[in-house]
């Protein structure tokens, strides 16, 4: 039995893999056929950093079953130390695949330190006050960056709180980050290739954590904290893994976001972008890692899809979500998907349909 | 005098926080989520008050009943299409449902009434009042606000612990099996609640347009947010709690803008909060969550 | 297990039919911004005098984004009765936010841009189509609308609206050579470095600069205290340039405050601050709408100092219901004016009104003006729907920096370019009488 359920996630996983691969696959091929619109091409890099941002939150939110409303937090923290090692790297490294990469790995630590600091408060709580907490260190991330400036000269990096002047740069230097002005002047640098690379990456971190000793005991830590405690699992080392982890990812991914802009502005990152994350697990199913990936595209790509309705896009898009979510969690809806399918399989499929909810839940 | 002055300004936020807040922890406290739309049913009230004055010409009063009439609708409609299918669903999801809903209604409003802002004419009856010779001076919106939100905090405790209605909210949040077992139907208490709070969203929406008069179609949703933070700082699902809250974040927010720094003023809000939650980690007045092994 | 399989299944269906769409729609668009040969559509329309709708002669095959998009265009194009070459219109992309918070911008920009275009169009001779894209105040939304525009062949760019989606989208536009002429992106990041990146508004800077001497020069205050948005670059923008001219004016900034768009409300503390300075001049380099709780809130602490205010002031007077005497006596440094008594901008007021049912604001007085730029420019020329982008990008450029381009629009009257972007026109120093600004000078 238990071999069976190992084959079955192995398989499990082998299947989103193979479903990314081969995603990649068939855009590369687009592309060189030219048959892709540049609409679409420009968005290949934000959709990469969103999976990478979705697939990461649901290890917080679908393994570990804790809210987090400022991932996005973690996103700009990546992304502004990643900008700033790009600018620092740019005379020294010619190669620009290995400054991107330098730079999210960079972004990477930045936001992973992040994690474990902020992690240490918001551990010790949970449920919607930890859903808070992790709100507010969003909106303060994103407010000391607004009154963050950092320039660079041949004396080195110089930061400030009160402005661009204060930060008196020699002849030659440059403002890398400029207040609410952000970051200006960027060098693109991340590519398709390498966002699909960094999907790789997490999906192999977190698949593996999910799926490895660590990840056991943080989803029993999730179903069942007491039990989980009385069992000698040390609950605040596995929660603290699982959301370092998180964050790190996340870093990365801010990291390979902001490296696609000539611009970024810490704004970007608040309270709305941690909720289009979450919007993205939630939609691709709790704890569904490959849910998560084919949510946050379709999610990144429908609002440009809706541009054909002008004026009511936004609308459109709110009543899709409303839709969505009703159809995926309604009990009545489902058993009538649920009917459908057992037609095509021949099953009695009603039967685990009747529980309602997220098997995962 | 200065401090007095700020700290007056503080309670009068903190009041507008409150009664958005209080309409976030009913709601939570028996339906048991979060519903992040409630911002924008301000938005919406506050512009039902404002099409009510300007469009046809009534005066403050029948305005703000009108709002209120209206916004108890569009909470109930809301709650039927868009969240009672969801009642078994897990939190989340309904949590995204709300998030939906608040895009809908922003942007809904942004083709009903243009993103053109409007300007609101205070609902407020009496004026500013001079006290020490000019050097404190009271808004006549500040008074108002603050007492309206008394008002408003003892009418609700009394109908959640002397009526039958209240009774059987308590109920439903206590247990909601348990309840339905003794006859009271949860659907209808729910739906209730959605209608007490999305009046109370409507009083919200014309106080704050009244202290803040600038409507537009996002006028909702910052305020939403702080008084969703005010309703975890006070324990959410807790009344008391969620008028403490309130109050605290407004003087919280005008101090730490007075004597800390401008520029950081949000940050200086959430860092005391993060810290009593340390402290606290179930709010100010929230309940102690016993867990059963 | 299984119905998560099947729920997995259902959304990839979705996912594939979402990129089928995007895919399909290119498939069959013109690429108008390659040099290469087209013998798509638009060299039929040329000939095809008699169809009423050129579009139309596009394969039926198109996606649905595609018709949309097309038929919404098609109306704006006027009857074509004229000559030749000049009857396919040329493709003018638009940029700015029309839903969010910064709604109010880009709604006024496509307005105005759409009404100087069905003026051009109405006159016969060359025709314009206009195509206005939501980017929401979002970098990567706005690049995304610049590479929808891209798809459909825009020939010239007028937007961005806003500053930080200037910023991302001007190296696309300097990269891809498409001329871009933003009506109202003020900051000087987004033309720096960009040959081909114009602009319509004053910069951030000169703002800061010309409000500070225009203040020290008229002997306006001698104490002076700022409010201003600190998440916000248009405003910090203008603040860092006036703090520096400050050192050199004659007056002291005794007070600085700021706020964000999350603290937007409550002004009791900078004004009591303010006040308790000692400040006879308040500078506010911010938008009209937390300018005009400002405003309230300073008459309910019975503090009535003088306020002097930038471009993004203008609109306060436009705002349904506002009352107007607390505007009384506030002073603004704006190119336009909606109650100027010219007949170009009445009969833009009347027209927009008509249209709209508002007044317009400097932003829709912008874009109106950026089209009637670009129709200027292109008066002796031979460009056509058939130009490639780049060509019609050296042109302009050419054209816009050139010594006898001088340009008269509503935002000012003998406006001329430099090779940097930056426009050359002189800001009216305005104050509020009764209701209605009057000119200071």
């Amino acid at each position: 039995m238990r071999r069976l359920f190992q084959e079955k996630t192995t398989r499990n996983n082998t299947v989103t893999y193979l479903m990314v691969i081969a995603a990649y696959v068939l855009m590369q091929l687009l592309l060189s056929g030219g048959h892709i619109s540049s609409a679409l091409q420009g968005q290949l890099v934000p959709i990469t950093a969103y999976i990478v941002m979705a697939v990461s939150l649901n290890l917080t939110v679908g393994v570990l079953g804790e809210l987090s409303l400022g991932h996005a937090g973690f996103m700009s923290v990546g992304a502004f130390s990643g900008v700033i090692m790009s600018f620092l790297l740019e005379s020294q490294i010619a190669s620009p695949g290995l400054r991107l990469l330098l730079s999210m790995i960079i972004g990477a630590i930045v936001a992973g330190i992040f994690g474990f600091l902020i992690g240490i408060p918001v551990m010790r709580l949970q449920g919607d006050y930890l859903a808070i907490v992790t709100l507010a260190f969003g909106e303060i991330i994103k407010n000391v960056m607004n009154t963050i400036y950092i320039g660079l000269d041949a004396e080195g990096l110089k930061l400030s709180m009160s402005s661009s002047a204060a930060l008196n740069l020699v002849e030659g230097g440059k403002t890398i980050i400029n207040g609410p002005m952000g970051a200006v002047g960027i060098k693109k640098l991340s590519t398709f290739t390498a966002g699909f690379v960094l999907i790789l990456i997490t999906l192999f971190i977190v698949l593996n954590l999910i799926n490895s000793r660590a990840g056991r005991a943080i989803m029993a830590v999730r179903d069942n904290k007491i039990a989980a405690e009385s069992l000698g699992i040390s609950v605040w080392r596995y929660r603290m893994m699982a959301f370092i982890t998180s964050a790190t990812l996340a870093g990365a991914a801010g990291a390979l976001y902001a490296l696609n802009y000539s611009t970024v502005i810490a704004r970007k990152f608040d309270f709305n972008t941690s909720i289009l994350v979450l919007v993205f697990v939630v939609l691709g199913g709790m704890g569904n890692i490959r849910g998560s990936i084919i949510a946050a595209t379709i999610l990144t790509v429908l609002p440009e899809v809706l541009r054909a309705f002008n004026d009511i896009r936004m609308l459109a898009y709110a009543v899709i979500l409303i839709l969505v979510m009703l159809a995926r969690n309604n009990a009545r809806l489902k058993r009538l998907f649920g009917q459908i399918k057992g037609i095509f399989t021949r099953q009695q499929a009603v039967v685990n349909i009747e529980e309602g909810g997220d098997s995962l839940d | 005098m200065a401090f007095l002055s700020y700290l007056i300004s503080g309670i009068s936020l903190g009041s507008i926080y409150a009664i958005i807040a209080l309409g976030y922890t009913m709601v939570y406290g028996i339906a048991k989520m979060l519903n992040f739309a409630h911002g924008d049913v301000i938005m919406v009230g506050g512009y039902m008050a404002y099409m009510a004055t300007t469009e046809f010409g009534w005066s403050p009063l029948p305005s703000t009943l009108f709002a209120m009439a209206v916004c108890t609708l569009l909470g109930v409609l809301i709650e039927q299409f868009a969240y009672k299918p969801l009642r078994r669903a897990p939190s989340l999801a309904v949590l995204i449902t709300a998030i939906g809903v608040s895009y809908f209604l922003q942007n809904a409003a942004l083709l009903l009434w243009s993103a053109n802002p409007k300007s609101f004419t205070s609902v407020v009856p009496f004026g500013t009042l001079r006290l020490f010779d000019g050097r404190l001076i009271i808004s006549g919106t500040a008074m108002f606000t603050i007492i309206i939100c008394i008002v408003i905090i003892v009418g609700l405790s009394a109908i959640v612990h002397r009526t039958k209605v209240g009774k059987a909210m308590r109920a439903v949040s206590e247990d909601r099996d348990a309840a339905q077992l003794m006859g009271v139907s949860v659907n209808r208490t729910i739906s209730t609640t959605f209608a007490i709070g999305s009046a109370l969203a409507a009083i919200a929406g014309v106080l704050l347009s009244s202290a803040y008069p600038i409507l537009m179609p996002t006028s909702g949703a910052m305020p939403g947010i702080k008084a969703f933070t005010a309703a975890v700082f006070g324990g959410i699902g807790s009344i008391p709690g969620a008028f403490l809250g309130g109050i605290l974040l407004g003087i919280i927010e005008i101090l730490g803008k007075a004597y800390i720094s401008t520029q950081l003023s949000d940050a200086i809000v959430f860092a005391v909060l993060i810290i009593i939650l340390l402290v606290k980690p179930t709010g100010l007045l929230g309940r102690k969550v016993l867990v059963k092994v | 297990m299984k119905k998560r399989a099947y729920m997995t299944l259902v959304v990839a269906l979705m996912l594939c039919l979402a990129l089928l769409a995007s895919c399909t729609g290119t498939g069959t668009t013109p690429t108008t911004s390659g040099t290469a040969a087209k013998t798509d559509a638009p060299a039929d329309t040329t000939k095809a005098t008699e169809t009423e709708k050129p579009e139309e002669t596009d394969p039926p095959a198109e996606s649905e984004t595609e018709t949309e998009a097309e038929t919404t265009a098609a109306e704006t194009t006027a009857p074509e009765e004229t000559q030749g070459d000049l009857e396919a219109p040329i493709k003018i992309g638009g940029i700015g936010p029309l839903s969010g918070g910064a709604a109010v911008y880009g709604i006024a920009v496509a307005n105005g841009a759409k009404i100087a275009v069905d003026e051009i169009n109405a006159l016969g001779g060359r025709q314009f189509e206009l195509n206005f894209q939501d980017d929401e105040h979002d970098a990567e939304k706005s690049v995304n609308a610049y590479n929808v525009l891209k798809d459909w062949g825009m020939q010239v760019l007028v937007g961005t609206v806003t500053t930080t989606p200037g910023v991302a989208v001007s190296p696309e536009a300097f990269a891809d050579r498409v001329f871009m002429l933003t009506p109202s992106a003020s900051s000087p990041l987004v033309i720096e470095g960009k040959d081909n990146v114009f602009q319509m508004c004053f910069t951030d800077p000169n703002q800061g600069i010309a409000s500070a001497q225009y203040i020290s020069e008229k002997k306006l205050g001698e104490k002076v205290a700022i409010i201003y948005n600190n998440g916000d670059a248009y405003s910090s923008g203008i603040y860092e340039k006036f703090v520096s001219e400050a050192d050199e004016a004659d007056f002291e900034v005794v007070s600085t405050t700021t706020f964000t768009d999350e603290t937007a409300n409550d002004f009791s503390v900078q004004l009591t601050e303010a006040k308790n300075a000692g400040a006879d001049l308040i500078f506010l380099p911010i938008y009209y709408q937390p300018a005009s709780l400002i405003l309230t809130q300073a008459k309910a602490l019975d503090y009535a100092p003088a306020f002097f205010g930038v471009d993004g002031m203008d609109g306060i007077l436009t705002v349904e219901n506002f009352d107007t005497s607390l505007a009384e006596g506030v002073m603004l440094l704006t190119p336009f004016a909606a109650d100027a008594t010219d007949d170009l901008t009445v009969s833009f007021v009347e027209k927009y009104q008509k249209e709209y049912g508002e007044i317009p604001n400097q932003f829709a007085a912008d874009a109106y003006d950026c089209v009637y730029a670009i129709y200027e420019a292109l008066k002796d020329s031979e460009a056509n729907a058939e130009t490639s982008a780049e060509d019609l990008c050296t042109e302009l450029i050419a054209t816009f920096t050139s010594e006898s381009f001088v340009f008269n629009g509503l935002t000012g009257d003998n406006m001329t370019w430099a090779a940097s972007g930056e426009v050359a026109k002189s800001p009216k120093g305005m104050v509020i009488e009764d209701g209605a600004y009057v000119g200071m000078d």
